[in-house]
């Protein structure tokens, strides 16, 4: 299995009360909640945290992107990626945005990860996403196009990287006379590309077409959500005539480890709550505009996301679920171990800074994660294919 | 109340629901951002008067969403192309909010086949420091509390339970109206610069309490349609033809019958 540590960069400085004057975090919450000059704090900080995952053993990093949100704080990921892109050696920097619907020319996203990618010598891996529904509210990016620009954006880039330029891209959102991209990406045909999801059978149908055969990454669902869509891909690449790797398959999901289960269960209680309950809080219309999912997975995702934009999460229902996985070294070695031979992944992107999560606490994660667990569950998923049809 | 016929037509390739009772000129009524999934009370008292003829907008309602349909101009033509293939001539075109905004595109496009225009609450234009509010943040409740002045009659609509097949077509129509009119929100802002084409009668309704577009807008309408008359409802929301049936199709009724043959 390859390991990355995952990181939001949250504004963990955040008036917490704020949910008694504004009903998100997200969106409408002022910037004035925004203080520089804690935010200069917790962005060098943050950075050493992702540079010090190399140091501990992760196989690669995650940077993201959110827009007018208390949540994350990257709007523009290629920043922080330019950043550890010259501080770390080694490890994959994975820019899990751009959000392709969300940016009004895509050629900047080509060249953006292209830069990134000569600049390290191939360790950039592409990441395509939609951008969060509450984004579209943000960017006033009509929902309704949002699958549409977004296959079209994706189109023109893997274009932009692969064929010999100038030629002329003739879209319905997007045209050009001359798409020229300069630099060319390192990685040849093109950097790996992973696609982030919540779940969503049009994205897997898409993700897994033998042409792309693209990593496929569940993101912040119960355990349930991720077995059923892990397996969905699994079906649909055997429809189209190949068995998917493990390496095509990722879970993404929050995670504290310590020497005990009740060290590990007292110390993330309160950072996980706010990280469920004060940063990712927002009213459904403002999570689900209309035409961010097909009216099928509308009314599906409407009940399931009850879980988040319901009432308070507690600890104890994130990790009964899977949301949190959260124990002793030993538990969460075995829960890993567990389902992953059920589920089959190869890449867990472990979050192991959220919410309010301390400095001092998100290294002892990361330290005791990188030494006591990794090593433990490396050889998963590199000696056999898992059991087809096991959940 | 009468029955109304219901047929499925197809123009332009798209197959659209349609209502129609009475008898007389026709009257086509154009529906807003909820649809049209029921007879309503005032359409039944138009009918008294007129051919009223109710369609519902491709991507609304029973009626397919076209391939073509991606803003709100591809409606306005549509509309011109259904009222040729259903032979519609002198036609009293009405519409509400969304649909006052297709109508306003109707007409500054060909107002041959057109004998009056009215539009209640019509989104379409923008004016800078008059800030509509935000449909799209609304819950169903709010929406309904906001949409209407009379709170108990919010509280009538809010008690009705909404059925599995109801939230199958809120999910459609909220889709359609995001693919029209999220950006710019609710306004094409190229309108206003070609109102001035309108030439035939045009009365603009506004309910004083309207809470998603502001009553102000009713004016700026007004001075942008040449000869237009502006009538404005007491206590009353954003859906007069609702909450004001009777004032509604009285000033309808009596406008469309003023205006010269």
């Amino acid at each position: 299995m390859k390991f990355y540590c995952f990181h939001l960069m949250p504004y963990a400085d955040l008036d917490l009360d704020y949910y008694k004057k504004y009903n998100s975090a997200w969106v409408t919450l002022p910037n004035s909640y925004y203080d520089p000059k804690k935010g200069h704090i917790l962005y060098n900080r943050y950075l050493d945290e992702l540079e010090y995952a190399e140091e501990v053993g992760f196989d690669g990093v995650c940077v993201n992107e959110h827009h007018s949100n208390a949540y994350g704080l990257m709007p523009i990921p290629g920043v922080m990626a330019g950043a550890l892109a010259r501080r770390t050696k080694r490890v994959k920097i994975a820019v899990l945005g751009r959000a392709l619907p969300l940016i009004n020319n895509p050629l900047t996203v080509a060249e953006e990860f292209a830069m990134i990618d000569v600049i390290t010598a191939g360790r950039l891996v592409a990441g395509f996403v939609r951008g969060i529904g509450a984004e579209y509210h943000s960017w006033g990016v009509n929902p309704a196009e949002s699958h549409d620009r977004f296959h079209e954006a994706h189109d023109l880039i893997v274009r932009g990287w692969t064929e010999t330029g100038p030629f002329a891209f003739e879209g319905k959102y997007y045209h050009f006379n001359y798409v020229n991209v300069w630099p060319r990406p390192y990685q040849q045909p093109h950097p790996p590309i992973w696609i982030p999801s919540q779940g969503s059978r049009e994205t897997i149908e898409w993700a897994v077409d033998p042409a792309r055969k693209y990593t496929y990454l569940q993101t912040f669902s119960p355990v349930t959500a991720l077995a059923r869509y892990m397996q969905m891909y699994r079906d649909e690449a055997e429809k189209r005539g190949y068995t998917a790797s493990p390496m095509q398959l990722g879970w993404a999901v929050p995670t504290y480890v310590a020497d005990t289960d009740e060290e590990a269960y007292r110390e993330a209680k309160p950072h996980v709550e706010n990280f469920f309950n004060r940063f990712l809080r927002m009213p459904p219309e403002m999570l689900l505009p209309p035409g961010y999912l097909s009216l099928a997975s509308m009314k599906g995702v409407m009940m399931a996301k009850g879980a988040m934009t319901g009432g308070e999460k507690t600890i104890d229902e994130l990790m009964k679920v899977g949301m949190f996985m959260c124990g002793g070294v030993d538990t969460i070695v075995q829960k890993f171990e567990e389902y992953q031979k059920q589920i089959g992944f190869g890449y867990l992107l472990t979050a192991l800074q959220f919410g309010t999560l301390p400095h001092d606490l998100t290294k002892k994660n990361m330290r005791i994660f990188g030494e006591k667990v990794i090593p433990r569950l490396r050889h998963l998923a590199e000696e056999s294919s898992p059991k087809a049809k096991a959940v | 109340m009468s029955e109304p016929r219901q047929s499925f037509e197809t123009v332009a390739g798209c197959k659209v629901n349609v209502r129609r009772a009475g008898k007389g000129e026709p009257l086509l009524f154009l529906h807003g951002a909820q649809g049209a999934p029921l007879w309503l009370p005032f359409m039944a008292a138009l009918a008294r008067r007129f051919e009223v003829i109710v369609p519902e907008h491709p991507g609304f309602g029973l009626s397919d969403t076209p391939d073509w349909l991606d803003n709100i101009a591809d409606l306005a033509f549509f509309y011109l192309d259904f009222m040729a293939a259903l032979g519609l001539e002198r036609v009293n075109l009405v519409g509400a909010s969304l649909g006052g905004w297709i109508a306003a595109e109707v007409a500054v496009r060909d107002q041959h086949p057109l004998k009056t225009l009215t539009l209640a609450a019509p989104s379409g234009i923008h004016v800078k420091g008059l800030q509509p509010a935000d449909f799209f943040m609304w819950s169903r409740e709010q929406a309904i509390r906001n949409l209407v002045a009379d709170q108990e009659l919010a509280e009538k609509m809010l008690s009705q339970p909404q059925s599995d097949g109801q939230i199958d077509l809120m999910l459609k129509n909220n889709f359609t109206t995001a693919k029209l009119a999220w950006q710019p929100r609710f306004y094409d802002p190229h309108l206003y610069k070609w109102l001035h084409r309108i030439t035939v009668p045009t009365l603009i309704l506004w309910g004083d309490s309207d809470r998603l577009m502001p009553p102000a807008y009713g004016p700026e309408f007004r001075k942008l349609i040449p000869g237009s008359k502006l009538l404005v409802f007491k206590n009353c929301g954003h859906l007069p033809h609702i909450e004001k049936t009777g004032e509604y199709v009285a000033a309808v009724t009596g406008f469309i019958e003023g205006a010269r043959p």
